[in-house]
């Protein structure tokens, strides 16, 4: 490589570098407005922001959908596997939203400690299977508790 | 072995050399991503099983899946070929950058839309700003604005290296798009093929979602031959070796 390549081919890989490190400083500094959600415990712990507006990330807890026969309010607990949190929405529900599913909803803490959403997104999970894999693997999970 | 494969990629950096090889390549190139884009559609669309929990809507990630690694991948390959532009100021170098970005901005629109109209039934919303939609949205801004800057300066050979930079520059953003679900709560799903352990997918649905990505990857290698053979009749149509072309007459 001849010396005025290997100065510019030096210079290049500087300038990829300064702008790797000042994205990376950009990042860092707004590590916290770059989280879609809060989870459960950062609500526990104080972490969210309180009297205004958050998403909140978790997953349904088994058995704690309450549907409101005459209407289409619906409240649920969300859980991080450590922390729980009541959720109260009104409004359809999207496809994926079930118990054991991870959702997000977005709203605000009332003074009870319940987070009152006005809109609830689901979060798919990344594993893809066919219905009689799924079955299978929660007869063998099932087995397994017995 | 070596020598040869060094001589090849000499060769292919003179253009009149590189117009005769990619007219001879490119055709193989399309031809088999066409076979195998019909192939994997049909295998993904009909074959393959429903999924436990979305059913067929699943079936999207045929298109959106590819569509997002090419994206991503024609990106490296236009940085890399921005990178031999400006070090060692290849012609042929500075051709394949350019030509590079109307495809990946192609593939890129093609996964943020697909990805869309998933969303829609699945999360409950066409659009939100979580980090992975947001850094690929910032990738399509990236590639159209190689396009942009590439049209806006007249030398070739200086619009090369301006794009190469440019190029270079934005290559930061890839990390961040493979990273940004493991980076942050997104509302998109972590990485299923790409991981370290076994993939999170079926085979019966994986083995579809690899033969189209084999296909996306030849598409575009096909028609990003064809688009630097154009691009070097551009730049180099009143040249000697372009006139005596049998298809100049």
């Amino acid at each position: 490589m001849t010396p005025t390549r290997k100065k510019r081919l030096y210079l290049i890989a500087a300038m990829v570098a300064g702008v790797a490190v000042a994205t990376g400083l950009a990042l860092k500094a707004f590590n916290e407005n770059l989280m879609f959600f809060f989870s459960p415990s950062e609500v526990a712990t104080g972490e969210a922001p309180e009297g205004e507006r958050f998403r909140l990330g978790g997953m349904v807890v088994d058995g704690s959908v309450q549907r409101d026969p005459d209407s289409l309010a619906v409240t649920f607990g969300l859980t991080d596997y450590d922390e729980a949190v009541t959720v109260s929405y009104t409004g359809i529900l999207p496809d994926l939203f079930r118990e054991g599913q991870g959702i997000v909803a977005h709203g605000k803490l009332n003074g009870d400690g319940v987070f009152v959403a006005d809109e609830v997104l689901a979060k798919h999970d990344e594993n893809y299977m066919p219905p009689e894999v799924a079955d299978m693997m929660e007869q063998r999970k099932a087995k397994g508790a017995q | 072995m070596f020598r040869a494969l060094v001589n090849f990629y000499h060769r292919l950096g003179s253009p009149p050399h590189f117009y005769r090889i990619s007219g001879r390549l490119a055709p193989w190139f399309i031809g088999l991503a066409l076979v195998l884009m019909a192939g994997g559609l049909y295998w993904g669309l009909v074959l393959a099983p429903t999924d436990y929990e979305q059913g067929d809507a699943y079936r999207i990630i045929y298109i959106h899946v590819p569509a997002a690694w090419l994206s991503m991948f024609v990106y490296m390959c236009m940085a890399v070929a921005g990178g031999l532009a400006l070090v060692w100021r290849m012609k042929m170098a500075e051709v394949m950058a350019v030509t590079a970005a109307p495809i990946g901005a192609g593939f890129t629109l093609l996964a943020l839309a697909t990805g869309s109209i998933w969303g829609k039934p699945m999360w409950g919303t066409w659009w939100v700003w979580d980090a992975r939609l947001t850094s690929e949205l910032v990738l399509l801004f990236l590639y159209l604005g190689v396009i942009a800057l590439d049209n806006a300066i007249e030398d070739r050979r200086l619009a090369g290296r301006a794009v190469g930079i440019l190029a270079l520059v934005g290559v930061v953003n890839i990390p961040i798009i493979h990273y940004s679900v493991e980076w942050w709560n997104t509302l998109h799903q972590g990485p299923t093929v790409t991981k370290f352990d076994a993939p999170s997918i079926h085979w019966s649905m994986l083995v579809p979602l690899l033969v189209m990505a084999v296909a996306f990857m030849l598409y575009f290698g096909g028609t990003w031959l064809l688009r630097a053979r154009n691009e070097v009749l551009r730049r180099e149509g009143n040249r000697r070796w372009a006139m005596e072309l049998p298809e100049a007459s």
